[in-house]
């Protein structure tokens, strides 16, 4: 088959993009849409232009390193598919396609599709772990873990931080990601000590990354590769407000006696 | 070269107690004058980078990734095995150290493999601690199930995720010193030399991605854990940008690479579709608990699956090896497909594909029994063939998979030069000439988070170091040759792309150094690789500039080391001559085509030392000894 | 640190609010308040289905409450006031967020309903002080024949303007998408989520908003048909 595909230019941070006209002849149905780009990138090359710049890895949907916006809607938006995972098939002869990089404040466009999505790395900096350093665990059978429980965090770990819920929101926001994590370690016992601590100071790290504000809508949880609920959104925003009530002014603390 | 591997004395049972007592340790309030680097952030990199800063050295980390979490570490599927004999199956610590020691097909050092099976028990506690969300029974004790052919349930798994929960739980860890100050990430660098002064690694060379700047960075000591090289062959399950530039280019300064031949080929993967193919996509093994494997008895037959009667299969699996049948493995079952593709009986498009087929195990079970066990990995083969497994059968075919060759290690995990430690995948690694499903994220936690926090810290106490920084005359140096290699790459402006000469390269391991090998191939390789590289070097064409986000730039720089790191491969796999795990030579197979060992003459590690460009390296052993395990012929008939 | 510090000088309450969580919370309870309004306000108004006494004896009983009534009007301002500035401030963010919009974007699942919150809110403030303007201060020019003390009366008069009568039903239909995503949205804001009741949330979310909205619509329609005169 033929495409066209509209593709955002960016050169880098500081220079305005545009978006550009390539076509894609004979595309195999058989290849990624990442392959499709391959494709079309060796033909820039040879040609003296500048391949387009996308970022990529593991090519099996688990690393979290690919994504962009195909025809409007994250990862192209069929369910549970990254965009490394997405095959031409799902495209017919003549279609064009539009071609364009997670827009928001917090992750700045570093080259054509590339964005930077440190903000996500700061977020887990700011709580996302369980303090526990190397050597001091019990035996792992010491605390038994309801199955559910151990389930429904695993639901919720199973985000790749690959930016697709920032992207697809109206707002911006990156409350699908924060409330993965939060609600991960919420569900685990081993997640209680620092579980108050943790909502206040991630959800005070995202709104510092400028990322926008949940307005309920879902548009995270329908492109989520992970399929993601937005029940974590509302696990995130409860032990926010539990920490908040219950959070006590700093206490001075005597000298040593 | 001094290839003493420092191994304690006394019972096997004793040694890493008796090591950890002997290493001198660093007075607490002096840890923080010491400077480390750690490259790579995948499980064995994030572990030592977090354990090390918890410890309280000055770490920084590397990685050419936009975030510590996306190591390649994060693909793995299977699960994690430790000798926690929860199931009290029979497991022990001495079992699993045993079985190690046999799957690797008596090609590790013993001494290695009993300490990784001692803290394989810690890692699970250290990382139920940190919240990986492992698989639970209803009583909500930890799950565990039997994986890679083992006779015992020691497998611990989160769903079909294990790696990416155990990398999440580092990467977290990692996180949380980085926040704390004690570990700066520089996420998007990647290391292009390694810096050596008197002798001891004492700093590395690194490319920042965004900027293109090429920065010396000065430390006590480094840590490489920069994973492995299957994509060497190309394609491969590995992710794209997995390389070997960190290694290999430490290997030019006076690293030796052992065994670099040994090379994993997983059996069940999805064959290539088109020339475009960029990687391989694997399908977990556990799809061979309920799926037959067969092929067409007929050469060339070119009917569906559906129109071939049951007569005229082959069940090959079953035929040739009927006690373990579709469960042999890894090595066994991937060269029997390749057998029968040889043979012109392969299906799919080229031919180099068998079935895997699930019509029985549907009939027999139900289909909804069979979409509980395999469900999510039936819709990863449906996205990504558009085929329906549940009505068509699969179609596999074996893919490169894990190296087990890497940089020589004592049992420090330190590599012939002073000061630089290799961990995880990168290093040549506990798995001897094969390795165990489940064993590979067992490896890297085990170097990041137990070993290299003892084993440093006696480095660092016992030497003295003379200050160095950027301006020594070693780090000018080793920055004027990195930036002179990224602009020769820029000027030579030929007419082929980096991913031709990438994709001819593979062609070329794959076809003579892959699943089978021979004399007369290798040596036609390692000609055909040594004139490809010339070429690559007068014609390639890599686009736009150095102070830039090139993609282009970072892949010529890895593929030219590829080149070289082919050539290796090949000549080791050629002085090898015998058949060890990963690595069968047609001229030593038995009379019914299995691999045959020569442990008289091969019982030992390759080291390879480098000599300069294009001379021939030379090839140290390390010989091994049995005092536990002895070697006996692996049979799965 | 990279992270953000958990200490600050701010009040307990200001750094509450300062978070987007404080200021999506602030508009649950007052977008709950306001409900509860909206509910009370509709049943009082029904009686206009009892005959024209019984509407002007409850505007009269209610005007009888006297410093209590202001109480509650003004506790509904600061409702609306609190429910506005927090809106408006997330709107900002919302605009600094995503400052350069996409060249091609789809909406996939979202409801008609949750899109529009940011501007069914507007119209419903404006037809509140055009409300005002008509039912509570009759200010001449807005309302054909206003008396004071006259509910029922004032009503029907009002009702029978058509223009008004568009009005009334336009800012219904409005009013009833933002109470159905406001309903449910202010349950998951609040923290309360779950597989099996958030689908019954959203159901009773959109019934109580029908509900609302209908009664309202019924009023108006009823006086346009003759049925209440």
């Amino acid at each position: 088959m033929n495409l066209t595909l509209h593709v955002w230019r960016q050169k880098d941070v500081a220079t305005p993009g545009q978006m550009v006209r390539y076509d894609a002849p004979n595309v195999s149905e058989h290849m990624s849409f990442l392959e499709m780009l391959d494709v079309v990138n060796e033909g820039l090359i040879l040609k003296g232009d500048e391949p387009i710049a996308f970022e990529h890895d593991c090519r099996e949907g688990i690393c979290g390193s690919c994504g962009f916006m195909i025809n409007g809607i994250a990862h192209g938006g069929f369910k549970n598919t990254t965009v490394c995972q997405l095959h031409m098939r799902h495209f017919e002869d003549g279609d064009e396609v539009f071609i364009e990089p997670w827009r928001a404040t917090a992750f700045p466009v570093m080259k054509d599709l590339i964005v930077d999505r440190s903000a996500f790395d700061r977020i887990i900096a700011s709580g996302g772990y369980v303090s526990v350093s190397t050597g001091s665990a019990p035996d792992g059978n010491a605390l038994p873990i309801r199955k559910q429980d151990s389930d429904l965090a695993m639901d919720a770990a199973a985000c790749i931080g690959c930016g697709a819920c920032v992207a697809s929101c109206p707002n911006a926001a990156a409350a699908l990601f924060t409330g993965a994590k939060i609600s991960h370690l919420a569900h685990l016992p081993q997640g209680q000590p620092e579980r108050k601590e943790r909502s206040l100071r991630m959800v005070r790290q995202m709104n510092a990354e400028l990322f926008g504000n949940c307005t309920n809508i879902g548009e995270c949880e329908a492109t989520c590769p992970k399929g993601i609920p937005i029940e974590v959104i509302a696990s995130m925003n409860g032990d926010f407000l539990a920490a908040s009530w219950q959070e006590r002014p700093p206490v001075e603390i005597a000298g040593a006696g | 070269m001094n290839l003493n591997a420092r191994i304690p004395s006394g019972p096997i049972e004793q040694r890493w107690d008796k090591a950890r007592f002997d290493l001198k340790l660093v007075n607490p309030a002096n840890k923080r004058k010491y400077n480390v680097i750690v490259v790579g952030s995948g499980l064995a990199g994030g572990s030592a980078a977090a354990t090390l800063g918890e410890l309280g050295y000055n770490v920084k980390c590397f990685c050419f990734q936009d975030s510590p979490r996306r190591a390649h570490s994060i693909a793995a599927q299977g699960g994690i095995n430790a000798a926690k004999n929860y199931q009290n199956d029979g497991d022990s610590v001495y079992r699993l150290f045993y079985d190690t020691v046999k799957g690797g097909d008596f090609r590790a050092r013993e001494s290695n493999v009993y300490r990784l099976a001692q803290v394989s028990v810690s890692i699970i506690d250290q990382c139920v601690a940190q919240g990986v969300p492992f698989a639970r029974e209803y009583g909500g004790l930890l799950a565990n199930r039997s994986f890679g052919g083992a006779q015992v349930s020691r497998t611990f798994y989160a769903r079909g995720q294990t790696g990416q929960q155990l990398l999440l739980g580092a990467y977290q860890a990692l996180e949380r010193q980085i926040d704390a100050g004690k570990v700066k990430m520089l996420p998007r660098t990647e290391m292009l030399d390694l810096i050596v002064i008197d002798g001891k690694a004492r700093g590395i060379v690194a490319r920042n991605l965004v900027t293109g700047r090429i920065d010396v960075h000065m430390a006590d000591a480094v840590v490489l854990a920069t994973g492995g090289y299957g994509n060497v062959f190309y394609l491969s399950t590995n992710a794209k940008g997995s390389n070997t530039t960190a290694i290999w280019r430490a290997y030019k300064r006076g690293a030796a690479f052992g065994n670099p031949c040994y090379t994993q080929i997983h059996p069940t993967c999805i064959p290539q579709s088109g020339d475009y193919q960029s990687k391989l996509t694997l399908m977990s093994e556990s799809l061979r608990n309920d799926g037959r494997i067969w092929v067409p008895l007929k050469q060339g037959d070119t009917r569906t699956a559906a129109q071939i009667p049951e007569s005229e299969r082959d069940y090959y699996l079953e035929r040739m090896y009927p006690s373990f049948g579709n469960l042999s493995p890894r090595d066994i079952a991937s060269r029997a497909a390749k057998r029968v593709c040889d043979e012109g009986r392969g299906v799919g498009p080229g031919g180099l594909g068998v079935y895997l087929d699930f019509s029985d195990a549907i009939r027999r079970l139900g289909q909804k029994t069979i979409a509980e066990r395999y469900g999510n990995l039936f819709e990863i083969y449906e996205r990504i063939t558009g085929e329906d497994p549940y009505t068509l059968p699969m179609r596999i075919y074996p893919a490169v998979h894990y190296t087990m060759g890497g940089l020589w290690v004592d049992y420090h995990l330190m590599s012939t030069v002073p000061g630089l430690f290799v961990l995880g995948e990168a290093n040549f690694s506990d798995h001897g000439a094969n390795r165990l499903g489940a064993s590979a994220l067992m490896q890297g936690l085990s170097d990041g988070y137990f070993v290299i926090p003892y084993t440093l810290g006696n480095y660092l106490a016992s030497e003295k170091f003379a200050k160095v920084d950027e301006t020594h005359p070693e780090a000018v140096a080793a920055l004027a040759q990195t930036q002179s290699m990224t602009k020769q790459l820029l000027a030579i402006k030929g007419k082929r792309t980096v991913s031709s000469f990438h994709r001819e390269l593979g062609k070329l391991m794959w076809d003579f150094c892959g699943m089978a090998r021979n004399a007369k191939g290798l040596e036609q390789a390692a000609d055909k690789i040594a004139g490809l590289r010339e070429e690559f070097w007068k014609n390639v064409n890599v686009s736009g500039e150095a102070g830039d986000l090139n993609q282009n730039l970072e892949s010529a720089g890895r593929v030219a080391d590829f080149l070289e790191l082919g050539e290796l491969m090949c000549h080791d796999a050629r002085v090898r001559e015998e058949s060890c795990g990963g690595h069968f030579r047609e001229e030593y197979q038995t009379s019914d085509g299995e691999a045959q060992r020569n442990d008289d003459s091969f019982s030992h590690v390759a080291a390879w030392e480098y000599q300069g460009p294009n001379q021939k390296p030379v090839r140290h052993q390390e010989e091994l000894q049995f005092e536990y395990v002895k070697p006996v012929q692996r049979s799965y008939k | 640190m990279a992270s953000a510090a958990l200490d600050s000088k701010l009040h307990r309450t200001l750094r509450f609010y300062e978070a987007t969580n404080g200021k999506k919370t602030v508009m649950a309870l007052t977008g709950a308040a306001l409900w509860g309004f909206v509910i009370i306000h509709l049943l009082g108004n029904l009686q206009v289905f009892l005959g024209p006494d019984k509407l002007d004896k409850y505007g009269e009983a209610l005007r009888a409450t006297g410093a209590l009534l202001w109480v509650a009007r003004g506790g509904l301002l600061l409702c609306v006031v609190l429910h506005i500035t927090a809106a408006l401030q997330l709107m900002a963010l919302k605009a600094k967020a995503r400052p350069q919009p996409y060249v091609k974007k789809v909406a996939t699942t979202s409801t008609y309903a949750s899109r529009t919150m940011y501007w069914s809110g507007p119209v419903i403030l404006g037809f509140i002080i055009f409300h005002l303007m008509h039912f509570t201060w009759g200010v001449p020019g807005i309302h054909p024949d206003f008396v004071d003390g006259a509910v029922h009366a004032n009503l029907v008069k009002g009702l029978s303007q058509p223009l008004a009568a568009v009005l009334y039903l336009t800012a219904m239909s409005m009013l009833l998408f933002h109470l159905y995503h406001g309903i449910w949205s202010m349950f998951q804001t609040m923290g309360l989520s779950h597989p099996r009741y958030t689908p019954l949330v959203k159901k009773a979310a959109a019934g109580i908003a029908i509900a609302l909205a209908g009664g309202n619509i019924a009023i108006v329609v009823s006086v346009l048909l003759g049925i209440v005169k």
